[in-house]
């Protein structure tokens, strides 16, 4: 890292969740509103104690659920404020009402998800469930894979939202205890430069007693459509200002981001697709596959929502096979949602292509080097014999 | 709202000025319409303190239905206690 840019950071060891909660004091937010739930928890924990110790200047609101805590933090962003949630799993989907709120009014708060597995059978650990059940709600969606990414997504997540073009509530997911609840080494900011790249919120929908409006009307027949297509058109916006932040973002920090994170990709004939703190073992699996002579790449998906279009299509209609590996099940669905994302981008133009979908880790369960070596195996060996019209299961009893 | 307006210059979120449920006439939502017979109301504002609207407009201790607003709800009928307010069915 350049000299310039290590002065403007500290390196430390924190958990995921308090990287997050770190990141949400250093954004200086006004309004923080959550409830408690694992593996989230310490996120507000640590958020309450900033509050508690005068080190954050910023009004902690308890509720009795989650459906109050967005609620209230809508509340507080239609009044002005920079505000902040965390949740997970149910949590999530008990918010789900007031996710299309959110976004409908086009506020620009930040949510932090450490990504859980949805009852029943009801279950604490990691997989991608909560996450993509909120695929449609309007929220820029990322994933962290660990705490570094996390970190930087959660200052940047409000640059984004904040940003006149935008005004979208965004959601910062990170898989639940792999990351939220293991302590790493990363590089923070300096509290100034923060404060110098976010500055306070001066955009969006605000209450204002000189200037009465009325937010949350009723508009039907005639006016819903148009609200919900001005609603689209920042989504699509978002994409240039994402570049953007994250380019001022590498300025000050020496760290780059990409919608898509690709390893070996260059001359790859087989890619691994995967999200979260999986993409980190598919990089060691490809390590190990390139040794035995396997063209092998990998590619993360950081951003999920707005889809990277082009970068996908540019990306994913290099390779011969595209193996898909999703830690969320869509029962009835063609296939998983990332699967579908890639399908619906390089198809039909790029057709050569072929994608295979795997499902694996559902609550939890661990996915090794040895694991995704073996998808990878299977997954080439499918394609090639041309039977890729079903989803797979991996790692499941009786499959 | 006008339906000339497009998506582009519709404002932010679904939000708008304040004061335009003035302009929104709610009264062709009634099905029966309170009528007052002024001979037995005793001017008690009873009506007046119950219309969930408020479509019972007071001037001194008189009250006017402003039809234009009345949904027919009946609560007025209802809650009169000279039982000076009638509701009667409207013409289709
Ligand atoms: S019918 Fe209902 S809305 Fe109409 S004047 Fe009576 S109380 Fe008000
Ligand atoms: S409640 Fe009945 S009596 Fe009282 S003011 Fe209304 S109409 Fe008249």
């Amino acid at each position: 890292m350049m000299t310039e840019a290590l002065a403007r950071q500290h390196r430390i060891a924190l958990t995921g969740n308090d990287a997050v909660a770190y990141a949400v004091k250093q954004a200086n937010v006004d309004v923080i509103s959550a409830y408690p739930i694992t593996p989230q928890t310490f996120v507000v924990e640590t958020l309450s104690r900033y509050v508690n110790d005068g080190e954050l200047n910023a009004k902690f609101i308890n509720v009795e659920s989650e459906h109050s805590a967005l609620s209230a933090v809508i509340g507080a962003s239609l009044a002005g404020a920079r505000a902040f949630t965390a949740t997970a799993s149910q949590g999530l989907a008990y918010m789900w009402e007031a996710l299309y709120a959110a976004s409908g009014l086009r506020l620009p708060i930040v949510m932090a998800l450490a990504a859980r597995a949805l009852s029943a059978p009801i279950n604490i650990h990691n997989d991608h469930s909560d996450f993509f059940g909120m695929r449609d709600a309007g929220w820029i969606m990322f994933n962290g894979e660990e705490a570094q990414e996390t970190y930087d997504l959660t200052i940047m997540a409000f640059k984004i939202a904040e940003d006149p073009r935008v005004l979208l509530p965004v959601v910062v997911s990170y898989d639940g205890f792999i990351v939220s609840h293991a302590i790493t080494n990363f590089y923070a900011l300096n509290d100034d430069v923060v404060k110098e790249f976010l500055g306070v919120r001066t955009t969006g929908p605000r209450i204002d007693p000189d200037n009465p409006r009325t937010f949350g009307v009723l508009a039907l027949q005639d006016s819903y459509f148009e609200f919900k297509r001005q609603q689209y058109e920042a989504m699509e916006n978002s994409r240039q200002v994402i570049k953007e932040v994250f380019q001022k973002y590498e300025e000050i920090s020496g760290r780059s981001y990409a919608p898509l994170k690709e390893y070996m990709t260059s001359d790859a004939e087989t890619c691994i697709v995967a999200m979260g703190s999986t993409v980190g073992t598919a990089r060691h699996a490809v390590k190990t596959l390139r040794e035995a002579g396997e063209k092998a790449g990998v590619v993360g998906i950081l951003q999920y929502r707005p889809w990277p279009v082009k970068e996908a299509e540019q990306l994913f209609s290099r390779f011969k096979r595209i193996i898909v590996m999703e830690k969320v099940m869509s029962p009835g669905a063609r296939a998983g949602p990332v699967y579908e994302d890639i399908a619906a981008t390089i198809y039909p133009k790029h057709s050569e292509v072929k994608i295979i979908d795997f499902t694996y880790g559902l609550g939890g369960r661990d996915i090794s080097t040895r694991g995704i070596i073996e998808i990878y195996k299977k997954g080439k060996e499918l394609i090639d014999k041309g039977k890729t019209d079903r989803v797979y299961f991996h790692g499941v009893r009786g499959e | 709202m006008s339906t000339t307006v497009t998506w582009r210059e519709i404002d932010l979120g679904g939000s708008v000025a304040g004061g335009t449920s003035e302009k929104y006439k709610t009264g062709n939502w009634r099905v029966e319409k309170p009528v007052i017979d002024y001979e037995k109301c005793v001017r008690c504002l009873i009506c007046w303190l119950y219309c969930p609207e408020p479509a019972i407009i007071r001037n001194g201790n008189e009250v006017k239905i402003d039809y234009d607003y009345c949904k027919g709800c009946g609560i007025c009928a209802e809650e009169c206690p000279r039982k000076a307010i009638t509701m009667v069915p409207e013409e289709i």
